[in-house]
């Protein structure tokens, strides 16, 4: 085994290895992407279940399938296993497989660590998922886990806080990764302010990351040892304070919002531009409005707890704070707009995404605007208001990127095309059944209905009952899609080197299916901005 | 509703099927709620314009710049003047936003210059309302029945937003809420009076309203604080000042009748039917109402060794709590002797324990003092 390693590491490469060890002793950038990204589509589906769980046993008030006690284990599931399993390795994924290839880098920096952080997740899902039957059930403090609530349960939370101890060590590693690369493997010509903004976005992700991954770690332990070893810095009895879990949590928790987010503003100028055949519009100021919300990011963490009974001095900065971010968002919805405008678009499935994924992230970043105005967010904290518009921001926002760039990119990847009509279908059932599923939660949050609740009064009947119709068969939907990934994997016509006429960044300049170790040796390139190749010379590649 | 009936609202009917009143913030009956209501109409009214906006260019662009009609694609990709317009453009809206939104919050902080005041304790899954001024306090809970929600009865109509005491104030008054919590974090959210505030254990957090017109007034508890957070609803009954008196001399001399002879020695039955009532407005939750508990989280008390041995760990645990699952809180600080006596007592009397013994008021309170003692 040694000697192999060796021989291979001596000799250069020598074709893909075979079998399981290829994957579970995997260096290469494209096969850890393609681990993260079925692993996070696996962590989807599971998530999916427990939602249409929570969807089921709404849909009619009165307790019909579940015991409140495990339903609010599924919404805290739901909640972690969405955030920590599905979203956030998906993107990882993203970034393994493409920024290599968009970037004219060999390999992701430290490809040895890049399997590390992969297989850490596998058995961190599984501590979740086994947690469901250990006695008292999974972890049911809601996704938040505040504390003092969350020193009540079972050892199932013990299982959830160790699998975030894992899952943060995991992604911490990847962030450090993606940094190392974006920052040492450029291709000469591949300047900072010319990269794409894929890379421009990962990398404030993965700055983002490493800045509160560890104060996470760092809540859950204190939970860990006020629950086991004595300790009360929650317990007021013992001179601790609830709020001060809350404090740290979201001081964590804002920018992992913009963590999921990110990511998404940068697939969706890179798709934006290739549909409209004409370049990014404002790419400076893409640039710096991504950093700066990067940056504010970390200052509007108590927004979150408008109803705790802060002082109004501090009510008001986190109000004025968080309505600031509305800035450079709205610079980035204009941008995009702008790209599209006077443009020659067309709109294939990845366009479709794209534009979707501006049509409702504005609902989204709107209501956070209302959400932001501490007065009104009286109202509306801890409603299924706030259901309804974080749902528009990771659903409406995050999945579809994520959609967007899998179709965008899907040919890239395997050298096959996947069906444009099922895409199509995919596309256009999702956002039907999207919106039913979600926008009426606006109305039940205004009308006064409150969040994780298994059971609820009459007058919220019809709008429960339209929203679960509306998740189920949104939830069915997503079989078109992985009917088409499938299939397409097998059976899809072989796909050009450039499927998109428009698309005109690094990877799009190398062999379909990209070959299994590009840019062995790195190109000489000359780029504009967002990534755009004018001139290439030199690199080579080998299967 | 059938599924089918669903299906149309859905598709076709959608703003027909949405009463006035359920899809926008309740009727508001306090100035606060009122500041709200108007500042949401506001804010909705400002980012409906700018999303209709983005949408009609967005629309715009879409139906005419496209490949299939030969659009040719310009090549601009910046304009540093465009660009610092829509740049400064959203912070003015924003700044005229921020003028209003401070003045509300300013104006929910206000809690001086109260005439009432109460204390709002939440508890898994309960409240408890003290009115500091008169004396008197109770409990509230959830009047709806267990049966209802399991479906084997009809679901009435204020279904789980009901309780058998609601806290009953006047109109007119400025009522100052002093809120805590005795276990986990509560919210006490009252969506017509403009008020929710967490109730936070070990802290004392205030909010204030002034209510308009008599009447009775729900919410709910909207922050997660267990199994049956969904099952602690809040009802205020907003009274006439002079309704309100007669209210509180009527509730104080009831209290003054309703106080246990702490000497008075009871016999089984009369402590049984009173602790079932106890057990049930209390300890049903977790240890549920044939007494197996829910294996894993919370102990069964048919057949326990705790409810069926020793009587003084029986009582030293009902008062206590328990070390080991936080759970189990220390019932001493919220039940009177009686009530705990009569509990205890149908705890080793009921299901499957047949004990036959009877712990008296008497014995509970030496069990307190002993514990002072200690």
């Amino acid at each position: 085994m040694a000697m192999t390693d060796i021989a291979q590491a001596g000799h250069g490469h020598h074709g893909k290895p075979q079998g399981l060890a290829r994957w579970l002793f995997a260096t290469n950038h494209k096969d850890i992407g393609s681990l993260y990204l079925w692993f996070s589509f696996c962590m989807f589906l599971s998530g999916g279940v427990l939602a249409l769980c929570i969807r089921a046993e709404l849909f009619r008030p009165g307790l019909q399938f579940f015991q409140p006690e495990l339903f609010n284990q599924f919404t805290t599931l739901h909640g972690l296993i969405m955030v920590f399993g599905a979203i956030m390795p998906a993107f990882t994924g993203m970034a393994n497989w493409m920024l290599p290839l968009m970037i004219g880098a060999p390999d992701m920096a430290f490809a040895r660590m890049n399997n590390w952080s992969f297989w850490l997740l596998p058995p961190a899902a599984a501590l979740l998922m086994l947690s469901f039957i250990v006695p008292g059930g999974a972890a049911a403090a809601g996704w938040t886990l505040y504390a003092p609530l969350s020193t009540q349960m079972g050892m199932g939370m013990d299982m959830t806080i160790f699998a975030i101890h894992i899952m943060g060590l995991s992604s911490i590693m990847g962030s450090i990764n993606i940094i190392v690369t974006i920052l040492n493997l450029r291709a000469p010509g591949m300047s900072l302010m010319k990269m794409p903004m894929f890379a421009w976005a990962s990398l404030i992700t993965a700055f983002l990351i490493i800045a509160v991954m560890p104060v996470l770690a760092g809540v859950v332990t204190m939970v860990l040892t006020d629950r086991h070893f004595g300790t009360h810095f929650f317990n007021a009895a013992g001179g601790g304070d609830p709020i001060l879990y809350q404090h740290i949590f979201w001081f964590f928790g804002h920018p992992e919002v913009y963590i999921m987010a990110l990511p998404a503003f940068g697939i969706v100028s890179q798709v934006i531009p290739a549909f409209a055949r004409k370049p990014l519009f404002g790419y400076a100021s893409m640039v710096y409005a991504t950093s700066s919300i990067g940056v504010l990011s970390f200052m509007v963490w108590a927004h979150h707890m408008f109803v705790t009974g802060m002082p109004a001095a501090a009510q008001l900065f986190f109000m004025y704070a968080t309505m600031l971010i509305a800035v450079p968002t709205g610079v980035k919805v204009f941008n995009w707009i702008a790209t599209m405008w006077e443009g020659s678009m067309s709109f294939e499935t990845p366009m479709l995404f794209a534009v979707g994924f501006i049509l409702l992230f504005t609902i989204g970043g709107l209501s956070g605007v209302t959400l932001s105005v501490a007065a009104v967010d009286v109202q509306l904290h801890g409603s299924y208001y706030v259901v309804a518009h974080f749902h528009y921001v990771l659903v409406a926002g995050a999945l579809f990127s994520l959609f967007a760039a899998i179709y965008y990119w899907f040919p890239k990847m395997t050298g096959r095309l996947y069906s444009e009509r099922l895409g199509k279908l995919h596309f256009w059932w999702s956002l039907l059944w999207f919106n039913v599923t979600f926008f009426p939660m606006h109305f039940l949050g205004l009308a006064g209905m409150p969040r994780r609740i298994p059971d609820y009064a009459l007058q919220f009947t019809e709008f429960n009952q339209i929203a679960s119709v509306g998740a189920f068969m949104f939830g069915l939907g997503q079989l078109i899609f992985l009917f088409n990934m499938l299939r397409s994997l097998r059976h899809g016509a072989p796909a050009p080197q450039l499927p998109w006429d428009g698309a005109n960044t690094l990877e799009w300049r190398i062999p379909t299916p990209a070959p299994y170790h590009s840019f062995v040796e790195a190109p000489q390139l000359e780029v504009k901005e967002n990534g755009v190749v004018v001139r290439l010379s030199g690199g080579r590649h080998e299967e | 509703m059938s599924l089918g009936r669903v299906l149309g609202i859905t598709l076709l009917a959608w703003p027909a099927a949405a009463r006035a009143g359920e899809i926008n913030l309740q009727t508001p009956v306090t100035a606060l709620a009122r500041v709200e209501y108007d500042l949401h109409t506001t804010l909705l009214a400002i980012t409906g314009a700018i999303f209709l906006l983005v949408l009609a260019v967005m629309l715009y662009a879409i139906l005419r710049h496209r490949k299939s009609l030969g659009h040719q694609a310009a090549h601009f990709h910046e304009n540093t003047a465009v660009e610092i317009i829509w740049t400064l453009l959203p912070l003015l809206i924003l700044l005229a936003m921020a003028w209003p939104a401070t003045r509300a919050v300013l104006a929910q902080k206000s809690t001086r210059g109260e005439d009432l005041t109460i204390k709002v304790t939440g508890y898994q899954w309960k409240w408890r309302y003290d009115y500091v001024d008169d004396n008197i306090g109770f409990m509230s809970h959830l009047a709806t029945p267990r049966e209802a929600i399991s479906g084997t009865a009809a679901k009435p109509a204020n279904y789980l937003l009901e309780v058998d005491e609601p806290l009953v104030v006047p109109t007119g008054r400025k009522v100052r809420l002093l809120l805590t919590a005795n276990d986990v974090i509560h919210s006490w959210w009252v969506p017509q009076l403009g008020v929710k505030q967490d109730a936070i254990p070990g802290f004392l957090r205030d909010a204030w309203f002034t209510i308009d017109k008599p009447g009775l007034y729900r919410g709910q508890c909207s922050e997660l604080c267990g199994k049956d957070h969904g099952f602690m609803p809040i009802v205020v009954d907003a009274r006439s000042p002079a309704d309100y008196a007669l209210w509180l001399a009527a509730r104080k001399k009831a209290a003054a009748a309703a106080a246990d002879d702490p000497a008075r020695v009871w016999t089984l039955a009369e402590l049984k039917s009173r602790g079932e009532r106890v057990y049930s407005q209390n300890c049903v939750a977790c240890h549920q109402a044939t007494g197996k508990g829910i294996p894993g989280a919370f102990p069964a008390l048919d057949g326990s060794p705790v409810a069926t041995g020793d009587k003084a760990a029986h009582i030293a645990i009902v008062l206590n709590g328990s070390k080991r699952n936080t759970a189990m809180p220390a019932w001493g600080k919220q039940l009177s002797d009686t009530d705990i006596a009569a509990v205890i007592t149908y705890e080793r009397n009921a299901w499957g324990n047949h004990t036959g013994q009877v712990v008296q008021p008497a014995e509970i309170k030496a069990a307190r003092g002993a514990g002072q003692g200690a």
